[in-house]
């Protein structure tokens, strides 16, 4: 028991990749174990904000005992923004990792589509690097021509990307990706804005693909699993609750598509 | 030195508990807390029948804490008697389960219900503000708080504690009306009634529009009541509200409070409660308390 604890990472280095993104490297001891689709709590040094940040973990280096996180800065003087004017040497308190990741075995053998949007896209990238599967199609959504972890990207997997201005790729979203390039796939992973994981719950149900696993996203508090800020709807009951109420931090974030009402 | 605290007869091995529904049934903080070495485990709120609480989003931060409406998600009393307290006898510390209800029948239920389990004590919560019917309803005003009292109180084996909430004019009303009910304890304070706006979208942070703030931002409020409270009545008080450090703990015990709680700050960091009991301990070495119960409301 007792085996957890709240640690202090020291940050490794960080870089600003896109407008308001930032690029965060962390020595953690949390790296250990961390699997891709979890995520880590990390608070500021500002004893007025009191909970944790929620970032997912972009990218695992297990030898040297890091975590690449990739996060957006909401604003002046926020949490994420506090985070972003950090440099190496700099110390963060954090716990984790936190939550489920993407199941990894489900993908063997099978055509995926691994899907991100907006700031979904960072836990993507991991997934990417250890998926092992047939045909691996990544499929990420921006704004605009920042896009940011692209390189990352192309060196693993086939790189499909949509803009919303056009300015590179599919213009429009990731669905619209999917149908100008005519992809198919056995399995579905997704990291994004609800109304984007929507339309790829829908998508999956029309196409029949069962196993499609996506990532939600909720305001937390605690981030293991005891305040029950952050739940999501379920089809059925619960185990803990007892309830249509799973706890996003704890039995999530990801979850089987046909198992959330969303 | 000793930190055993005495609390309506029910002997604690140190004054530290936490706050319901910061801590669950204490199986997520398994991993970063030694139950063992807390004072007693206070549960999430549970009702006679699950309930599914309120729509997201339930959580806001504020400055120096933050705001909740989660509305008692709970999972009924059956399966809460099943798995919840099973699994906290494994451990050495006492529990305490918070009640809440719709109705005084829906307490009185779940009391009978509980007098038949092996739990320590009972903490009555007449003072959610997050549900419309019960919780606060009978938090606010003095006879009915009296009222539900004398009704969970035929039907209960172990000390009832009644949990008050702070929005009302006077806590120290209040803190008799429960007492002359038949209170073995009380618990102050709920969390404050506040409400957050999203000023670039215009719209309520809080899906259920207003929440309880807690934290570090009320604490001065929750030590007033605590004081207050103690120079009400005779039953033991077990004081919280922003309590984040063993300072704020001890804060709370010199106000009056014979026991205390811990809660937000169980979310800033898992393992606060262990720095509390250490920091109470430390405190009593440096200043020369043999027993806990010597520094209870001696800041008159």
């Amino acid at each position: 028991m007792a085996e957890k604890k709240r640690e202090l990472a020291v940050v490794v280095s960080q870089e600003r990749l896109a407008e308001g993104i930032f690029s965060m490297w962390l020595q953690t001891e949390a790296a250990r174990s961390a699997l891709p689709g979890q995520f880590i709590s990390m608070y500021t040094n500002d004893s007025s904000k009191l909970l944790p940040r929620p970032i997912s973990i972009c990218e695992i280096d297990r030898e040297n005992m890091r975590l690449r996180v990739v996060y957006r800065v909401t604003g002046e003087n926020t949490g994420t923004e506090q985070f972003s004017r950090m440099k190496a040497g700099d110390t963060l308190p954090m716990i984790g990792p936190l939550g489920n990741g993407f199941p990894l075995e489900a993908g063997k053998g099978k055509r995926a589509f691994l899907m991100g949007g907006g700031i979904g896209v960072p836990p993507i990238l991991e997934l990417a690097k250890e998926l092992e599967c047939e045909a691996k199609q990544i499929v990420v959504g921006y704004r605009d021509a920042q896009t940011f972890l692209r390189e990352e990207f192309e060196q693993n997997g086939r790189l499909y990307i949509s803009t919303e201005d056009g300015s590179v790729g599919t213009s429009g979203n990731v669905m619209d990706a999917i149908r100008e390039n005519a992809l198919e796939a056995d399995i579905i992973y997704a990291c994004g804005p609800m109304p984007m994981l929507r339309a790829i719950k829908q998508y999956a149900m029309e196409h029949g693909i069962e196993a499609c696993y996506i990532s939600l996203e909720e305001r937390m508090a605690c981030g293991i699993g005891a305040c029950l800020g952050c739940v999501c709807k379920t089809k059925k009951k619960d185990h803990h609750s007892n309830v249509n109420n799973a706890r996003i931090c704890k039995d999530g974030p990801v979850f089987l598509a046909s198992e959330v009402e969303i | 030195m000793d930190m055993c605290v005495n609390i309506a007869g029910v002997e604690w091995k140190n004054p530290v508990t936490v706050a319901s529904g910061t801590f669950g049934s204490g199986a997520e903080f398994e991993a970063f807390v030694d139950l063992n070495r807390l004072g007693a485990v206070t549960t999430k709120g549970v009702a006679n029948v699950p309930w599914e609480g309120n729509p997201t989003p339930r959580v806001a931060e504020v400055a120096s804490g933050m705001m909740n409406a989660v509305g008692l998600q709970n999972p009924g009393i059956d399966l809460f008697c099943k798995r919840d307290i099973p699994f906290l006898r494994k451990y050495d510390t006492k529990i305490i389960v918070n009640v809440c209800g719709r109705s005084k029948e829906d307490y009185c239920e779940v009391v009978e219900r509980l007098s038949e389990e092996d739990v320590d004590m009972l903490e009555i919560n007449i003072s959610c503000p997050n549900v419309k019917e019960g919780g606060i309803a009978f938090g606010q005003n003095p006879a009915a708080a009296q009222e539900i009292t004398k009704a969970v109180k035929r039907y209960a084996k172990q000390p009832v504690i009644m949990k008050l909430s702070p929005n009302v004019t006077d806590i120290a009303e209040m803190a008799r009306a429960v007492e002359a009910g038949g209170a073995d304890a009380i618990s102050l304070i709920n969390t404050l009634t506040g409400m957050k706006i999203d000023i670039n979208r215009r719209q309520f942070v809080l899906a259920n529009k207003t929440g309880g703030v807690s934290g570090p931002a009320i604490h001065p409020i929750a030590v007033r009541m605590v004081y207050q409270a103690a120079h009400a009545v005779k039953v033991p008080i077990i004081g919280m509200g922003g309590i984040a450090n063993a300072a704020d703990a001890i804060e709370m015990i010199l106000a009056g409070a014979s026991a205390v709680s811990v809660g937000t700050a169980n979310f800033h960091n898992p393992a606060v409660t262990m720095e509390i009991v250490d920091g109470i301990w430390a405190y009593m070495q440096k200043y020369g308390f043999e027993h806990v119960s010597d520094m209870v409301g001696i800041v008159k």
